[in-house]
């Protein structure tokens, strides 16, 4: 049994219905595992949603909580990812003083741009694999960010 | 038809066939209670707590093998059930458990029985749903029993609001279910199939290990066949009492922690596991990295996330027991039973070496020798309910179990105050048979009240009290584990339980020789009536074999030799 803390990201379909979101984290923290991030929207045309649940355990776990997912009625589908397209936004406030020009060639490096420019603020968006969005964040510090916000991830398999 | 839902649960009620409901009433459920006033379809059982209406189900469920159903209302009605609801999840047993909730408008309000009721049953359910429009229960109920009864079976509660009861709405329950994202895997993959009776062609010690899976399954019969066919030798877990027949030459015996000598002996020699229907049970394997260590493990199941949980199968294959026992029947061919001649008589020397037995002692009865003289006066003509504790083990072990749905027992929750509902619900669904519990003086206490229920409707359940003034079950751990430091769990303060009996009208009995044993089950039988046998028996019996937790199967401890202190 190995008890390696991998970070998995998982992906699971499931019928747009009250309560369903609880019945999957349910299967997380009844186990006392941390859901690292969760995205959530509706698949159009559809009666599904697409969940992308980052999280870290060991193997065997996530394994187990994939299988229980499965079981889960309301679920249709549950990829865990191997090799994904992954990709996450990020949302950061700061001051109007900071640099904004700094600021704006990092962001473009990150795919990402100001969005607004107000009185008292600047905001920004970069949308990245998250490890680079951590990246941005660590580097951004610098310009003093008021608000950071983060989406989760999305993901695809390639 | 234009009615409200209160009525449809009534309709949908008698349209999947349901002859008897358990439950109790109260606020929020009550226009329910009305309907079934109303009506003469199926009868209705009044328990005297919740969680024994849900036990009462469950009995009735496993005996049966229809879908049980139990009603109840909300706030204290649902948090009373939900220790059934747990009980039926663990040994997947299919229930429909209806409960009453506030009305729309006050849920989330603190309303006087509130209670979030799907929010603390989701743990403990196959599925749940919380209704909030009459017109979606034609369908939810639909579902709920179509859920309940196929796949792993397990429970399904509906929580319906006392207004949607009231409100009125189309019923339609000729609906075509679209269930789109349940789809239980039923059919085994031949190719893999194919590839498992190789498998036992080429294994020399070969071992069946049966599980309860093949209960749920209906599967016994053909299970039978495939054993007697192969002539390899077969053990089975708890839950799987009565797979085979006690008098099958190939049945070793049950295995884990309180399994035989040569049940566990087996598991723990032999090259190829066949696990049918079985869920890899700490209580079944004991260490895991000893379990089976020298064996390849092929595992039917039809729960996907039941394979490789605990012990990686090298042959999987999902799907109903049944099915794939019917398709193995299929490719018998390739097998010689006689191959496995040494491995057969390598198991019987280890049942010769530490036979599953017990010491008579000359002052007080054993609790063993009750279970198997019940076993001897009522055989196959009784079904065998148990509590939980050392009684339970013990009736695991002695009890002659010769079919299939004969033995229904707590085994995965383990629940105190299972046994005596559970019997009623037996008796509720197979009156032409005896139904038994045997009981301690502790769990009895657990569900007493229901002596009302058993009396007021006329179901004879005879409890069989092994007393012996202790928690057994937990005192053996103190005295083995804990130096003997017997910390609240001696039961010397007791009620009288033949005036217990008596007291609700039934009849009570108490018993100290074999003899006077033999005349109260006798009468008890005779008289058809609710009874206390309560039976006076060694105090410091231990279950054994025992392979202490966590151990492995193959240390275990063992009866003292007759002599040996
Ligand atoms: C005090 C105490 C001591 C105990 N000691 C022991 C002991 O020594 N030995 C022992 O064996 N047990 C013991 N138990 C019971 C134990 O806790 C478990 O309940 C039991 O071992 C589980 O049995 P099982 O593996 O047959 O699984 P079950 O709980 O019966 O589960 C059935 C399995 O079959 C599958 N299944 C269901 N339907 C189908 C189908 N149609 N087709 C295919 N598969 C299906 C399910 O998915 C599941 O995996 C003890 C319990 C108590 C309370
Ligand atoms: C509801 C509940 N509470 C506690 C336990 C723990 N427990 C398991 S066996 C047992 C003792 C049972 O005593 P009794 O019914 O007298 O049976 P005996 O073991 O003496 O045969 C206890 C307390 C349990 N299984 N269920
Ligand atoms: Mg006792």
């Amino acid at each position: 049994m190995s008890d390696n803390n991998e970070r998995r990201v998982v992906s699971v379909i499931v019928v747009n219905e009250a309560s369903v979101l609880s019945r999957i984290t349910d299967l997380f923290s009844g186990r006392g595992y941390n859901i690292t991030s969760l995205s959530v929207a509706p698949i159009p045309e559809s009666k599904y949603s697409r969940l992308t649940i980052v999280t870290s355990g060991s193997v065997r776990v996530i394994e187990q909580i994939t299988k229980q997912l499965h079981k889960l009625i309301p679920v249709l589908r549950v990829y865990e990812h191997a090799d994904l397209v992954e990709k996450e936004m990020a949302i950061v406030k700061f001051p109007a003083s900071e640099n904004i020009a700094d600021i704006s060639t990092l962001c473009a490096v990150y795919n990402g741009k100001i969005v607004n420019v107000g009185e008292n603020v600047i905001i920004v968006m970069v949308s990245d694999e998250p490890k680079r969005v951590d990246n941005f964040l660590k580097i951004i510090k610098r310009y003093n960010p008021k608000e950071i916000v983060r989406s989760g991830a999305v993901a695809l398999e390639r | 038809m234009q009615i409200n839902g209160a009525q449809m649960v009534i309709e949908a009620l008698i349209a999947e066939g349901v002859d008897t409901v358990f439950g109790y009433p109260g606020g929020a459920i009550m226009n329910v209670y009305d309907e079934i006033y109303k009506q003469k379809d199926f009868k209705h059982i009044l328990t005297r707590h919740e969680q024994a209406a849900v036990h009462a189900a469950e009995g009735y469920a496993k005996v049966s093998g229809k879908v049980g159903v139990a009603m109840i209302t909300s706030g204290p009605g649902f948090t009373n059930a939900v220790t059934g609801l747990a009980d039926a999840y663990m040994d997947s047993i299919p229930l429909v458990v209806i409960s009453g909730q506030v009305p729309m408008s006050l849920i989330g309000t603190d309303a006087f029985q509130e209670i979030d009721a799907v929010g603390i049953s989701r743990s403990c359910t196959k599925h749940n749903y919380l209704v909030t429009k009459a017109q979606d229960l034609p369908r939810v109920l639909k579902e709920a029993f179509h859920i309940a009864a196929t796949g792993r079976p397990g429970p399904v509660h509906v929580d319906i609001p006392k207004d949607v009861t009231a409100e009125i709405a189309e019923f339609d329950y000729s609906i075509v279910l679209d269930l789109e994202t349940y789809k239980p895997h039923v059919k085994g993959n031949p190719r893999q199939i194919k590839k498992v009776m190789e498998a036992i062609a080429n294994a020399k010690r070969p071992l069946f290990y049966l599980g309860g899976g093949i209960i749920n399954a209906n599967a016994a019969y053909e299970v039978r066949d495939l054993v007697q066919k192969t002539g390899i030798p077969a053990v089975e877990t708890f839950m799987a009492r009565g797979v085979l027949s006690c008098d099958d030459q190939l049945l070793i015996g049950m295995l884990g922690m309180h399994g035989s000598y040569a049940s566990n002996m087996a598991m723990s020699e032999t090259d190829l596991v066949i696990g049918l229907g079985v869920r890899f049970d700490d209580r079944v394997t004991g260490k895991l990295s000893e379990f089976a260590k020298n064996a390849s493990v092929i595992h039917v199941d039809i729960d996907p996330a039941s394979i490789s949980k605990l012990v990686n199968a090298d042959y999987p294959i999902v799907g109903d027991v049944k099915n794939v026992v019917n398709e193995m029947l299929e490719l018998i061919a390739g097998i010689e039973s006689q191959k496995y001649k040494v491995w057969r008589e390598t198991v019987q020397n280890f049942a010769k070496l530490h036979p599953l037995t017990y010491h008579e002692d000359t002052e007080r009865l054993k609790p063993q020798w009750v279970i198997q003289r019940v076993g001897e006066l009522l055989g196959d003509s009784a079904n065998i309910s148990t509590d939980v504790g050392q009684h339970q083990m013990w009736t695991g072990q002695f009890y002659p179990f010769t079919r299939p749905r004969q033995f229904i027992s707590s085994g995965g929750l383990g629940t105190m105050g299972f046994g005596f509902p559970a019997a009623i619900g037996v008796k509720a669904a197979t009156p032409e048979k005896i139904s038994i519990n045997f009981t301690g003086d502790g769990s009895i206490l657990m569900n007493v009240q229901e002596l009302m229920t058993a009396v007021g409707n006329k179901l004879p359940v005879i409890n069989i009290i092994l007393n012996n003034n202790y928690l057994g079950m937990v005192r053996q751990w103190q005295t083995l584990f804990y130096d003997k430091r017997h910390s609240e769990t001696d039961l010397s303060v007791q009620p009288d339980f033949v005036k217990l009996a008596e007291a609700f009208g039934g009849i009570g009995y108490r018993v100290k020789t074999k003899e006077e044993f033999d005349s109260a089950l006798k009468d008890a039988v005779e008289k058809n009536v609710v009874a206390f046998i309560e039976v006076i028996v060694h105090r410091m019996e231990n279950v054994m074999p025992m392979v202490p937790a966590g151990g492995s199967l193959f240390n275990m401890m063992l009866l003292e030799k007759k002599g040996e202190k």
